[in-house]
């Protein structure tokens, strides 16, 4: 019987991270509400054993029903019956499981029936959950849907809806159309206010992942006229109202169990959910950024899943008399797997920590005003989770891919035949780098952050922490592609031409993401022995990585640019 | 309208893993090489518990474990599902027991319990593969019994239909309550543990346990009462002295050895009486069977 947490150390490494002390102190108010919840911890080591053990139940869950599951799901697939989704069966299986282990709604506070868990642990989980099947992941993970919710809806549409989100109704988040996919600003679907207060939408949704889900956020455009993001809002569709009906479910290349669907609206009955106007420009922006998060947990999951089939194929199969993972081609190529694999999960939980801090402060700052540090400090975590989370994304999403297609490669003409699960995985892998935000957007959030130094200044942050003596050469190596880092944006910003920022924003950013991966694994190595080899195996490959972006700034010249331009 | 049910679950050693350090050099189970389960089919009885519960409002599920102190695990275990207590039997003069005088003991228990509509328990547990304890109890107590249980159909406060899984194919039965239904490891698998109710028990914990806890757990279990799994010894359930544990246990362990399968043999007989009659009398001889 396998168990997704328990077999996996790397796991319990990360969320036991000295900085939980302080999210956990912080989100659970110094352990006040014992006083009112029989579940709730007393203390400290109360709450990290809390965790510990529910992962374990999600572990458990995942590593036999959903794991098992997966193919069946696959091959199976949702279908559209009478205008709505019926699940594959192993679907169903899936959420009846979840939602009778109470897994649904865990981010939510005890008194709207959650379990009132940190992000990072429900990040964790969202790993767990994706390594066991990734189309399930998004179903499951659409519940921090009830964090725009709470975060913005008014007191008595949270008590109304949270709670049913807890007990395991799904969500979705209703928001591209045909012609407004990476661009929302062009939504359509039209709302019209009642005199009742209510609201009507008219109009299609297209993509929506879970589309017939129980409650729906939906974006949609409340003023009449308008054509840009300041003309839309955000509403909350009740599917007990009706109204909303699936026309159809796309057929995908992977994550098959996890119906796409495109939306007809019918007068469907919804209400405002939160301000006017603020639908997209704010609310979405906040809602997007926890998806992201979700995606790149999405990601380390399904890298996790990759390492382990290349690695358990490669010990297996023999060649020329021995096994393949004793060949130079065939280790190393498992070595950068298990580096990039540790190293998106590092930089996993230090995002959702910087997430967990500032979120928990903007939390208690609807009960009571923070003091001058503590607003000091949620604007410094909130930036960092800001500069981090599509840094996250988009590099995880990309090593998940390349594990991936590794994983198909180390399995040679087995992994191209629909025998072995790596066939599933390297599908299911192909849409992270692609949702939530392409790895090109996933750019344009970042590179400010390049321009404006927030990486910078994070870089030279980990740079002045301790690290083990032998562990000393990395930090050098580190630092010396940190000064290759700077002179290549300093080359790039003395041009002073945007398309210039534009052509090498990712070269900078993966440089960027390449010196934080690295000293994440130095203090991960340095807590941790187990992982001083992916720490050498990533700075390696960091270094190369860093001087072939420095060489190719460095010898480029903005005029250059029109050699790629389309004619 | 509610009902008290009692689950009997048993700690066994999980043979289903066995390595090759499962036995020990005489012959007896290594219970330190094998982790310590809840038993299968004992989960299959608490899942049919809980739906009753689940249904009918105002339902306890108390589990009844007979075993070492650490038994305490399988109640936790159960909580963390739906049950809402759990008593530990134990007492040193109770080891060694077999299904005769485990079932005298459990009856003992079951009296000392009170009011109860319902005896719920696996089949068989996975270390003795016996199937007699279930319905020596139902003996014992006088109460009518339904063994292989695949699924509780209907309860009301005066009868129980349930379905059986046998060799052949189903059969419902009806029977008055109370009375004992064990159920089998093809009935409904048991729901998950519950991450609310994981948090809520998890310092749930037994007499012997509750004086090894820090001070401040000790005053928790104090403040909560239903974190106390009280333990009764054979003395509180009044149970004779000599029907208990080894004196009251006619089974006598002759001896234990491993056997490997190393070969396969078959032979076919023809389908007669004769050609049958022969292969039992054989079986007998070399004592196969009998």
């Amino acid at each position: 019987m396998a168990n997704f947490y328990t077999d996996n150390p790397d796991l319990k490494h990360h969320l036991t991270h000295p900085l939980m002390q302080k999210i956990v102190a912080l989100k659970e108010r110094d352990f006040t509400d014992a006083e009112k919840y029989d579940y709730a911890p007393l203390d400290f080591e109360d709450a990290m054993d809390s965790y510990d053990k529910v992962l374990e139940v999600v572990g458990e869950i995942c590593g036999t029903t959903i794991a098992d599951n997966a193919e069946d799901v696959d091959h199976q697939g949702p279908k559209v019956v009478d205008g709505h989704v019926e699940y594959a069966d192993g679907t169903k299986q899936n959420l009846e499981l979840c939602r009778k282990a109470g897994l649904m709604g865990m981010s939510m506070p005890r008194r709207l029936g959650g379990l009132n868990f940190p992000i990072t642990p429900y990040i964790m989980a969202a790993d767990i959950v994706s390594r066991a099947d990734t189309g399930f992941e998004n179903l499951w993970g659409l519940q921090d849907c009830a964090e725009t919710i709470y975060e913005f809806a008014s007191d008595e549409q949270k008590d109304r809806f949270i709670p049913r989100v807890c007990q395991g109704e799904t969500m979705s988040m209703d928001l591209t159309e045909p012609d407004a996919g990476s661009d929302l600003q062009s939504v359509m679907l039209k709302a019209t206010e009642q005199p009742d207060g209510t609201w009507r939408l008219n109009g299609v949704k297209r993509f929506i992942t879970n589309g017939d889900s129980d409650i729906h956020l939906v974006l949609a455009r409340s003023e009449e006229g308008t054509r840009d993001g300041r003309g839309l809002s955000m509403f909350i569709y009740d599917k007990r109202d009706g109204g909303v009906t699936v026309r159809r479910i796309e057929n995908k290349m992977g994550i098959k169990g996890s119906p796409t669907c495109e939306l007809v609206y019918k007068n469907a009955k919804a209400e405002l959910c939160g301000s006017r106007r603020l639908g997209l420009i704010k609310y979405v922006m906040a809602l997007m950024n926890g998806a992201r998060l979700g995606i790149a947990a999405q990601s380390v999951g399904v890298s996790e899943r990759a390492y382990r089939e290349a690695l358990a194929y490669a010990k297996d199969r023999k060649q020329f008399g021995k096994a393949i993972i004793e060949f130079p081609a065939v280790y190393e190529m498992l070595a950068v797997m298990k580096a990039k694999l540790d190293a998106s999960r590092a930089l996993l939980y230090e995002t959702s920590r910087f997430v967990d801090i500032y979120k928990i402060y903007e939390d208690i700052a609807k009960e009571r005003s923070l003091t001058p540090e503590e607003r000091k400090e949620m604007k410094q975590y909130s930036k960092l989770a800001d500069a981090c989370t599509p840094l996250v994304k988009g590099l995880g999403s990309e090593y998940c891919n390349q594990n991936a297609y590794d994983c198909i490669q180390i399995h040679g003409g087995s992994g191209f035949m629909k025998d072995y699960a790596c066939e599933r995985v390297y599908r299911d892998a192909r849409i992270t780098s692609i949702y939530e935000g392409t790895t090109q957007l996933q750019v344009v959030a970042a590179i400010r952050h390049v321009t404006t130094g927030t990486y910078l200044s994070l870089i030279r942050d980990y740079e002045s922490r301790e690290v083990t003596e032998a562990l000393k050469p990395l930090r050098e190596s580190l630092i010396a592609m940190t000064a290759k880092y700077e002179t290549a944006v300093n080359t790039v910003l003395e041009a002073k031409d945007q398309s210039m920022t534009d052509f090498m924003a990712r070269r900078m950013v993966e440089m960027a993401g390449n010196i934080i991966m690295g000293y994440l694994l130095l203090q991960d190595a340095t807590r941790n022995a187990e992982f001083t080899k992916s720490a050498e195996v990533y700075c390696k490959m960091a270094e190369a990585e860093v001087a072939k972006h420095s060489d190719f700034i460095a010898n480029f010249t903005p005029s250059q640019i029109d050699a790629y331009k389309p004619a | 309208m509610s009902y008290n049910i009692i689950v009997l679950a048993k700690q066994v050693p999980d043979t289903r893993n066995v390595g090759k350090d499962a036995m020990k050099e005489d012959g007896t189970i290594n219970r330190a090489a094998l982790p310590a389960i809840f038993n299968p089919e004992d989960l299959n009885a608490l899942e049919q518990a809980l739906r009753i519960k689940d249904a009918n409002p105002g339902t306890t599920v108390t589990i009844l474990t007979m075993g070492l102190p650490r038994a305490a695990e399988v109640i936790r275990e159960a909580m963390y599902r739906g049950a809402d207590a759990g008593i530990v039997l134990t007492d040193r003069v109770l080891g060694g027991a077999d299904t005769l005088a485990t079932s005298y003991s459990l009856a003992r228990a079951v009296n000392k319990f009170g009011k109860y509509d319902l005896i719920l328990g696996g089949r068989q547990a996975i270390d003795g593969d016996t199937a007699q304890v279930g319905p020596q109890i139902a003996e014992k107590l006088g109460l009518p019994q339904i063994t292989y249980a695949e699924e509780i159909l209907d309860i009301t406060p005066e009868n129980i239909t349930v379905k059986r899984r046998l060799e052949n194919g189903v059969e419902t039965l009806r029977s008055p309550l109370p009375c004992v239904v064990t159920v089998n490891g093809s009935a409904a698998e048991c729901r998950p543990r519950n991450a609310m109710r994981l948090q809520k028990y998890k310092y749930a914990a037994s007499t012997s346990e509750k004086a090894k806890l820090s001070e401040d757990r000790q005053a928790l279990l104090e403040k909560r009462e239903y974190l106390n799994i009280p333990e009764w010894s054979a003395a509180y359930v009044e149970a004779d002295p000599e029907q208990i544990g080894l004196p009251g246990s006619p089974t006598k362990v002759k001896a234990i050895e491993n056997v490997v399968f190393t070969a396969k043999e078959s032979r076919c007989i023809e389908n007669n009486d004769q050609q049958i009659e022969d292969l039992i009398r054989e079986l007998i001889a070399n004592h196969t069977i009998g």
